[in-house]
C-alpha cells in the first residue's frame, strides 16, 4: 500500500472519544470457585471453634503466661544473635569465596559445603555434646605449646552457647551464598571506576560494592530471618527454654498438648507476620535508586481500588524517570 | 608524561597488544584511533594498571607503572602503591560507571575524601566547583539514573578531575551517547585541552582528533600502524590499513 505519502491522517476529533461502556463478560467459573473457597473456610472455622478438644479457654489462659512470654523473648534473642552471627560470617565467607587465593576460596567452599550439607538439627546436637569431644578447651600455642587459657568444655559451651553456635554457623553458610550473589550482581565497571580513582580493594568493597549489593541481599535475608525464627524451635532438643520448649515444659506437666502448641503457633505466626511487614518496607527502602518506580504499598493499592476514582494516588519514589 | 615501550598483553592465548611503543609529552593530547577489537581500550587500561602487561614497560611521569625496578629485576608494587599511582591518573569510561547509589556530588567527593583524605567540607567545595565547570551546578543532588548519558559522562569527568590528576585517560567517552549528547561531552574535553591537561583519548570522533589532538596514533591488530600529527595521519595516511579504516569511519 502506498500510504504515508498522502495526507491520510484523520482530522483530530473535535471532542475526546467516549469511554467504552461494554457489558462485562460473565465469568461463572469465578463465582463457583469463590463460593467453594468460602464454603471450605466456613467448615474449617466451624470445626475449629466448636471442637471442644481445642480447649480455647486453656489457650487463652497460657497465651500471656510468664513462662511462655519468657520463652518468646528467648526465641527473639536467639533469632537476632544467630542472624547477626550468620550475616557477619556470610559476608566474610562470601568475600573469601571470591578471593583469588585458592586456599582462602577453598576454605570458604569447604565451610559452606559442610554446614549446608548436614542438618541443622544434627549440628545443634553436636554442639551440645561438644564437651564429650573436647572435655577441655584451651587457648595457647598449638601443637604442644603452653596454654594461656583453659576451661572445661561443658562449662564453656552452655546450651545457649550451643544454640547460638549451631544456628549461627549454619546460617553463615546460607548467608554466604546470598551475599556472594549480591556481590556478583554489582557491575564490574563500579569496581573498576573505584580502582581507577585510587581506592583500595577494601575501600571499594565497603563503599561501592556492598551498598549496591544490598538490594539483592536484603530480600532473601528477610526470608532467612523469618525462617530462623521458626528454625530456632529446634533448639528445644538441647534444652534451651525458647518458645516451643517453654510450651513443652508446661504440657509435660498438665498434658494440655494441643492448646499449648496452639499458643506457641499463635506467637510464631504473630512475629513472622510482623517481620514480613518489616521486610516489605525494608525492601522498598533499598529498592530506591533503581530506575523503575516502586510498586504501591498494600495501603496505597487499597485506596486506589476504592470505588471513588477521583483521587489518584501518586506513585511513590518519584517521577518515574526512565532511561 | 607517558611512555610505553614494546608493551605486550595477552588474554589467554589471544595476544591483544603486540609491542606498542608510544610517547606522550606533558601537556600533549594523543588520540588513539583504530577499528574495534584492535586493542585501544586494553592499552589505556594498561596505563593505569587495570590490566597487567605481559612484556614491555610503561612509565607515567617518569615512574614505572605497577612495578619497581631493583637492579634488573622487577618487583610487583603493593596494592597501596598501585592505588597511589592510579589516584594521579584520571580515567573516563565508555559506560560512565558512575556509582549508582550516590548522587552526582557524592560521586565526586568520594575519592578525594577516602583516597586523598580531604575533609568533607574541602571536598564538597572542590566538587561543587568542578561540577560547575562541567555545567552541572544544578544537578549536584541528582542520582545517576536521573541524568542523561551526556550529563552522566560529565559527572564522570568531574569525578576524575576532582582528584587533580596529572593525566587523563578517556576510553571512548562518547561512544555510548546519543548523537545529540556527544557535543556537550566533547565541549568539556576541549576545555581540558585548553587548560593544558595531558590526555590520551581513545575515540572514533575524527573531528575531535583533527582539531584537539597534538598527535594521533592509529592502532590495528595490537600494533601502532601509524603515528604523527593529526593533519598528516588523518588527511594523508601513509599506510593502506589506516586509509582503509578511515574511509569507513569518515
Amino acid at each position: 500500500m502506498g500510504a504515508g505519502e498522502t495526507d491520510e491522517a484523520p482530522a483530530p476529533p473535535a471532542r475526546p472519544p467516549e469511554d467504552i461502556r461494554a457489558v462485562a463478560l460473565r465469568r461463572p467459573g469465578r463465582w463457583v470457585a469463590g463460593a467453594l473457597v468460602v464454603l471450605l473456610a466456613a467448615v474449617l472455622i466451624e470445626s475449629v471453634v466448636t471442637n471442644p478438644r481445642f480447649h480455647w479457654p486453656i489457650v487463652g489462659e497460657f497465651l500471656f503466661s510468664d513462662r511462655i512470654l519468657r520463652g518468646l523473648l528467648l526465641t527473639l534473642v536467639l533469632t537476632a544473635i544467630a542472624m547477626v552471627v550468620g550475616i557477619v560470617l556470610g559476608v566474610l565467607l562470601a568475600v573469601m569465596r571470591l578471593s583469588s587465593n585458592p586456599l582462602v576460596a577453598g576454605g570458604s567452599w569447604l565451610y559452606i559445603w559442610f554446614f549446608r550439607g548436614t542438618p541443622v538439627l544434627v549440628q545443634l546436637l553436636f554442639w551440645s555434646y561438644i564437651g564429650t569431644l573436647y572435655p577441655e578447651v584451651s587457648l595457647g600455642i598449638p601443637f604442644g605449646g603452653p596454654d594461656l587459657f583453659s576451661a572445661d568444655g561443658n562449662a564453656l559451651i552452655t546450651p545457649f552457647a550451643a544454640a547460638i553456635l549451631g544456628l549461627g554457623l549454619n546460617e553463615g553458610a546460607y548467608m554466604a551464598e546470598i551475599v556472594r550473589a549480591g556481590l556478583l550482581s554489582v557491575d564490574e565497571g563500579q569496581t573498576e571506576a573505584s580502582h581507577a580513582l585510587g581506592m583500595t580493594r577494601l575501600q571499594s568493597l565497603r563503599r561501592i560494592v556492598l551498598p549496591q549489593a544490598m538490594r539483592v541481599i536484603i530480600p532473601p535475608t528477610g526470608n532467612e530471618t523469618i525462617s530462623m525464627l521458626k528454625t530456632s524451635s529446634l533448639v528445644s532438643v538441647i534444652a534451651v527454654t525458647e518458645l516451643l520448649y517453654a510450651a513443652q515444659l508446661i504440657y509435660a506437666v498438665n498434658y494440655r498438648v494441643i492448646p499449648l502448641l496452639i499458643v506457641a503457633s499463635i506467637w510464631y505466626l504473630l512475629v513472622t507476620s510482623i517481620l514480613s511487614i518489616g521486610q516489605y518496607y525494608v525492601e522498598r527502602h533499598f529498592g530506591r535508586g533503581s530506575s523503575r518506580g516502586l510498586p504501591p504499598t498494600p495501603w496505597q493499592r487499597l485506596r486506589r481500588n476504592l470505588p471513588i476514582r477521583h483521587a489518584r494516588v501518586p506513585m511513590p519514589g518519584g517521577s518515574g524517570l526512565g532511561r | 608524561m607517558v611512555r610505553t615501550e614494546a608493551v605486550h598483553k595477552r588474554f589467554g592465548r589471544l595476544e591483544v597488544l603486540k609491542g606498542v611503543t608510544l610517547d606522550v609529552p606533558r601537556g600533549d593530547v594523543l588520540c588513539v584511533l583504530g577499528p574495534s577489537g584492535s586493542g585501544k581500550t586494553t592499552l589505556l587500561r594498561c596505563i593505569n594498571h587495570l590490566e597487567k602487561i605481559d612484556a614491555g614497560r610503561i612509565w607515567v611521569d617518569g615512574e614505572l607503572v605497577g612495578y619497581r625496578q631493583v637492579g634488573d629485576r622487577l618487583h610487583e608494587l603493593r596494592e597501596a602503591d598501585v592505588a597511589r599511582t592510579r589516584a594521579e591518573i584520571g580515567m573516563v569510561f565508555q559506560r560512565f560507571n558512575l556509582f549508582a547509589h550516590m548522587t552526582a556530588l557524592e560521586n565526586v567527593i568520594e575519592a578525594p575524601i577516602r583516597v586523598k583524605r580531604q575533609t568533607r567540607a574541602e571536598a564538597v567545595a572542590r566538587a561543587t566547583a568542578v561540577l560547575e565547570r562541567v555545567g552541572l551546578a544544578d544537578k549536584l543532588h541528582a542520582n545517576p539514573a536521573q541524568l542523561s548519558g551526556g550529563q552522566q559522562q560529565r559527572v564522570a569527568i568531574a569525578r576524575a578531575l576532582a582528584m587533580e590528576p596529572k593525566l587523563m585517560l578517556f576510553d571512548e567517552p562518547t561512544s555510548a551517547l546519543d548523537p545529540e549528547l556527544v557535543g556537550e561531552v566533547l565541549e568539556v574535553m576541549r576545555s581540558l585541552v585548553a587548560d593544558g591537561m595531558t590526555m590520551i583519548v581513545v575515540t572514533h570522533e575524527i573531528g575531535f582528533a583533527r582539531e584537539a589532538a597534538d598527535s594521533v596514533a592509529f592502532v590495528d591488530a595490537g600494533v601502532v600502524v601509524e603515528t604523527g600529527a593529526p593533519g598528516v595521519v588523518l588527511s594523508n595516511p601513509r599506510h593502506e590499513r589506516t586509509r582503509a579504516c578511515l574511509s569507513k569511519v569518515l
